[in-house]
């Protein structure tokens, strides 16, 4: 590239034009790479000194630690001698966001199958638009909608399942008071991912060749064995990747439970009881009255959770990478 | 019937393939059938739910679909058959899917809407809330309209240029064991809770005896758009043809220039639609701010110094004040919170409508 | 098995655009019938009214009639699905299931139609993929997925699932488009062993081969772009090559114009 061929200015001498072309060139093209590659090294920089920063902060914390970090059902650093466990934040984050990928998964496939394969072309194109919208609606409108309009609203629906699910167990409630349950959060959660997940696996639905779709078609499937045939086999790696995206939103969210949940520092079974806790909702509450040591324990906390969401990320990855060889998205 | 044909391919006896009627017509249900179906399980849920005397008209409403489904597969699978009955089912409960999600989300949009215009005026958008009580009326959002729009421009400014460098490296120079490493990295980050990235600004924080301002908030934002402003602007250059690259790397035009004035030119509608959906989900960022900015009654414009506010943080305080006049101005905050991120997505996506690049998609 | 489809009046729109105006022919059964016709003249879009592929496209649309044997594809009563197992088609690019095995592939077809014992199913393959003179080449790997064949066995794959739910008719939209001149070959003898049992009906760009495997070829044409296509004439292959009746196909055929 060194040889600037001046194909637009012939009449200027070409020696003169080559040294400055190569001059301002080479210089350049070396400050550029210089800069866009320093701005990847600083992302990875960034990276690090988030786990190195976390971890350091976190360990202070832990060392003063009296109970045991993973099994205390306790949250008191300022007490004496200091106390805190992640029992109970590890089991509600876990437990409302498997609700939450529970309800939502499932009915995303279905809306996401709605617009790209069922609902009159008319119909399809805005409401595609209007979920991309929903997806981009902040958590803490989700957070207020649901402590103000969804909790009083499930009241109803939590008696009837105490009244007719009661002997599973799961669905007993013991205890009297509003619906400020991790089952409660559960529902919020799902409500809140489902315009994400929806908008990304209707995307991949879309992106199905349409000449698989016309092989089914063809053999004299009907709408719905087009679908199992070619649509969801294309797809199924991209639902995953949707709903790993999801099931990240749904652990790390704070705001949305934080609203809604009646923390307490107890692990029932009973779904439908008030009570329980998350690590992001943990924290945001504890946060106000926290000194410094209190604060490096919120911040062990906020590790395991960092830790949970790059585990999560990681299967995702790892699934979407095995998947690839069979899902035809490179035939 | 196919035995008649037998052929030299044929060497034993094959069982026929198909058990099929001779006859293309097939007994069907009217086109009206589904419509009938979700009336009369309309009906019956509604006469369960009276006769057993729930309140919730969810449970109502649960029951009804549940019905519906029920129904149809049973009506179809006797009057037409098994496959259409799947088939028919399939699509019912694509219908209740989509109309059981339906409702949460129009109600959360309707009541935000509903809500948020009662209280939602010039003075409301004019006034912040010093010296407002938690039971008085008045008081407005215009100290956290600014924290909002200082703290997201300043992520904006760090994020936007780091972000689309790293995307230019990736696509244009990235070869090899750094551009893996950012690649992965970059997926791993986007992954990261907005709360633990507050949580690592707060670590810092501590460390360095820093005070809240409205400029941690903005580091801690600054961390969750990036990853956002890579992958979009990766994307967006990844579109622009080779084409264009060779033919004015031909011409003797140096790499740097090339991408200046030639690539970057080219997939600048889709980078500022990617920015622009990048800075709609970091101003509806609550968590972070709580940790750092610290939240504010009063106006302070000074994003280096002193604590601050921001519009989801006011959400979430007046939230917690919890009475009926805060309440309202929480819907009233939500309102104008959705309505800034939501013409935030309009624009961008006109953005991206109108400068795609005539090559791409 | 192998029925007569009868056309008359028939017409098909893409949305208000209309494709092909007025089409009525006759397809004899267990013969070879070659739509030949200019680029866009909408011998593809017929094709696909055969088994109403047609109406699965975004706004596609028909009117007129065709009988299958005196049964009315387009009649009130009549299930599409129905249709489309009765009259196979094949495409012009091999589109095998990609997530799926050579032996689920060929038996896609029979698994949506009811419940096979395992052994009923497996001779159900053989047979077919014999009948698609592919057996000798994949008996050993029938668990390999289907997307790792050549463009040539891939296509005849196809046919093999085609053939699998032993249909009435078989329709072929340009099958060897996509191949190199010896799978073509191969595809081409197999359509000549698979008129003995099909009604066969293929679009073809290629005018040797039309004179090379059907019995009987229809001329398709246009009057400009945009006006919608119209079957010219329909007749004997031979005389279509030799002395067509009118003078379009005549031009046609020897190259002077399309």
């Amino acid at each position: 590239m060194a040889s600037t061929t001046p194909i637009d200015k012939p009449p200027a001498p070409p020696v003169a034009l080559k040294r400055a072309g190569t001059k301002s060139g080479r210089a350049g093209d070396k400050v550029f790479l210089g800069l866009s590659k320093g701005s990847g090294i600083l992302l990875l920089v960034l990276m690090a000194s988030i786990a190195v920063f976390l971890t350091y902060r976190a360990s202070l914390a832990v060392s003063r630690n009296e109970g045991n970090f993973f099994t205390t059902f306790d949250w008191n650093p300022a007490g004496d001698p200091p106390v805190f466990g992640i029992a109970v934040l590890l089991f509600g984050t876990i437990v409302s966001s498997v609700i939450a990928m529970a309800i939502a998964v499932p009915v995303a496939v279905g809306i996401a199958l709605f617009i790209s394969h069922y609902a009159p072309r008319k119909l399809a194109a805005p409401l595609a638009y209007v979920v991309d919208l929903l997806a981009a609606v902040p958590s803490i409108v989700y957070g207020i909608w649901g402590a103000l309009v969804l909790v009083p609203y499930l009241e109803g629906p939590n008696l009837w399942l105490d009244q007719f699910f009661g002997w599973t167990y799961l669905f007993e409630k013991t205890e009297v008071g509003v619906a400020r349950s991790l089952f409660t959060v559960g529902i919020l959660l799902a409500i809140m991912i489902l315009p994400i997940v929806t908008s990304v696996s209707r995307e991949v639905f879309l992106q199905v060749p349409r000449m698989n779709e016309e092989a089914a078609l063809a053999l004299g499937a009907t709408r719905w064995e087009v679908i199992r045939l070619s649509v969801l086999p294309f797809g199924r790696s991209g639902v995953i990747s949707a709903s790993m995206l999801g099931l990240g939103r749904a652990l790390g969210e704070t705001m949305a439970v934080a609203t809604v949940l009646s923390p307490s520092f107890i692990i029932s079974g009973h779904l439908l009881n008030p009570g329980g806790g998350t690590f992001a909702q943990n924290i945001a509450a504890k946060f106000d009255e926290a000194n410094e040591f209190g604060r490096d324990a919120l911040i062990a906390s906020g590790l395991v959770l960092f830790v949970l969401t790059l585990l999560v990320n990681g299967a995702a990855r790892l699934i979407i990478a095995r998947r690839k060889e069979y899902s035809g998205a490179n035939a | 019937m196919s035995q008649a044909a037998n052929t030299g391919i044929q060497e034993r006896p094959v069982p026929t393939a198909p058990k099929r009627s001779t006859s293309l017509s097939t007994r069907a249900l009217p086109r009206w059938a589904p419509f009938a179906f979700a009336a009369v399980a309309i009906a019956l849920g509604v006469g369960t739910g009276m006769a057993a005397g729930w309140q919730s008209r969810t449970q109502w409403g649960l029951v009804s679909a549940l019905l519906f489904v029920v129904i149809s597969y049973i009506t179809t699978s006797v009057v037409e058959n098994r496959r259409q009955a799947k088939d028919r089912l399939a699509t019912s409960i694509v219908w209740v899917c989509f109309l059981l999600a339906v409702v949460p989300l129009a109600s959360l949009l309707w009541t935000t809407i509903s809500r948020g215009a009662e209280r939602l005026d010039g003075y409301f958008l004019t006034h912040s809330m010093a010296g407002v009580l938690g039971s008085e009326p008045t008081g407005g959002v215009y100290h956290a309209l600014i924290g909002t729009l200082e703290q997201v421009g300043i992520a904006t400014l760090i994020a936007a240029p780091i972000g689309m460098l790293t995307a230019v490296y990736l696509v244009e120079y990235g070869k090899g064991a750094l551009a893996k490493a950012v690649t992965f990295f970059v997926d791993v980050m986007t992954g990261i809770p907005s709360i633990v990235a507050g949580l690592f600004i707060l670590s810092i924080m501590l460390m360095t005896k820093t005070q809240p301002s409205g400029l941690m908030g903005a580091l801690a934002l600054t961390i969750l758009m990036m990853p956002v402003v890579v992958r979009s602007t990766e994307e967006m250059l990844k579109l622009v043809p080779n084409e264009l690259r060779e033919a004015s790397l031909a011409l003797g035009v140096p790499k740097w220039r090339t991408i200046l004035k030639v690539v970057l030119p080219t997939a600048i509608g889709g980078i500022t639609t990617g920015v622009m959906l990048a800075i709609a989900r970091i101003a509806g960022e609550t968590a972070p701010i709580m940790l750092l900015v610290f939240g504010s009654q009063l106006i302070n414009t000074n994003p280096f110094q002193g604590a601050q506010s921001s519009l989801p943080f006011y959400i979430w305080e007046q939230y917690k004040v919890g009475t009926d006049q805060s309440y309202d101005r929480a819907w009233a905050a939500a309102l104008v919170l959705i309505a800034f991120v939501m013409i935030l997505n309009l624009v961008a996506r006109g953005i991206a409508r109108w400068k795609a690049p005539k090559t791409g998609r | 098995m192998a029925k007569r489809i009868d056309v008359s009046g028939l017409s098909a729109y893409y949305g208000s655009h209309l494709a092909i105006e007025d089409i009525s022919m006759t397809v004899e059964p267990r013969s070879v019938t070659a739509f030949i016709g200019p680029s866009g003249c909408g011998k593809s879009t017929f094709l696909r009214t055969l088994n109403r592929m047609h109406e699965v496209t975004p706004g596609g649309r028909v009117e007129g009639k065709v009988l299958l044997d005196d049964e009315n594809l387009y009649g009130a009563n009549v299930d599409p699905v129905t249709v489309r197992r009765t009259v196979g088609m094949v495409f012009q690019r091999p589109n095998p299931f990609p997530t799926m095995s050579i032996f689920d592939n060929v038996a896609a077809g029979l698994r949506l139609n009811g419940s096979y014992k395992k052994s009923e199913l497996s001779d159900i393959v053989e047979k077919s993929l014999r009948g698609a003179n592919l057996w000798n080449e994949v008996k050993d790997r029938l668990n390999k997925p289907g997307s790792g064949l050549s463009g040539g066995q891939q296509q005849r794959l196809c046919i093999a699932r085609a053939i699998a739910v032993e249909p009435e008719v078989l329709l072929m939209d340009e099958p060897c488009s996509a191949l190199d001149p010896i799978s073509t070959l191969a595809i081409e003898d197999l359509i000549g062993e698979l008129k003995e049992r099909f009604t066969i009906v293929i679009v073809t760009h290629n005018m040797q081969q039309a004179a090379r495997v059907s019995d009987r070829t229809a001329f398709f044409n246009l009057a400009a772009v945009g006006k919608p296509g119209k079957l010219i004439e329909i007749d004997e292959t031979e005389r279509i090559f030799s002395n067509p009746s009118v003078q379009a196909t005549e031009d046609y055929i020897s190259g002077r114009f399309g």
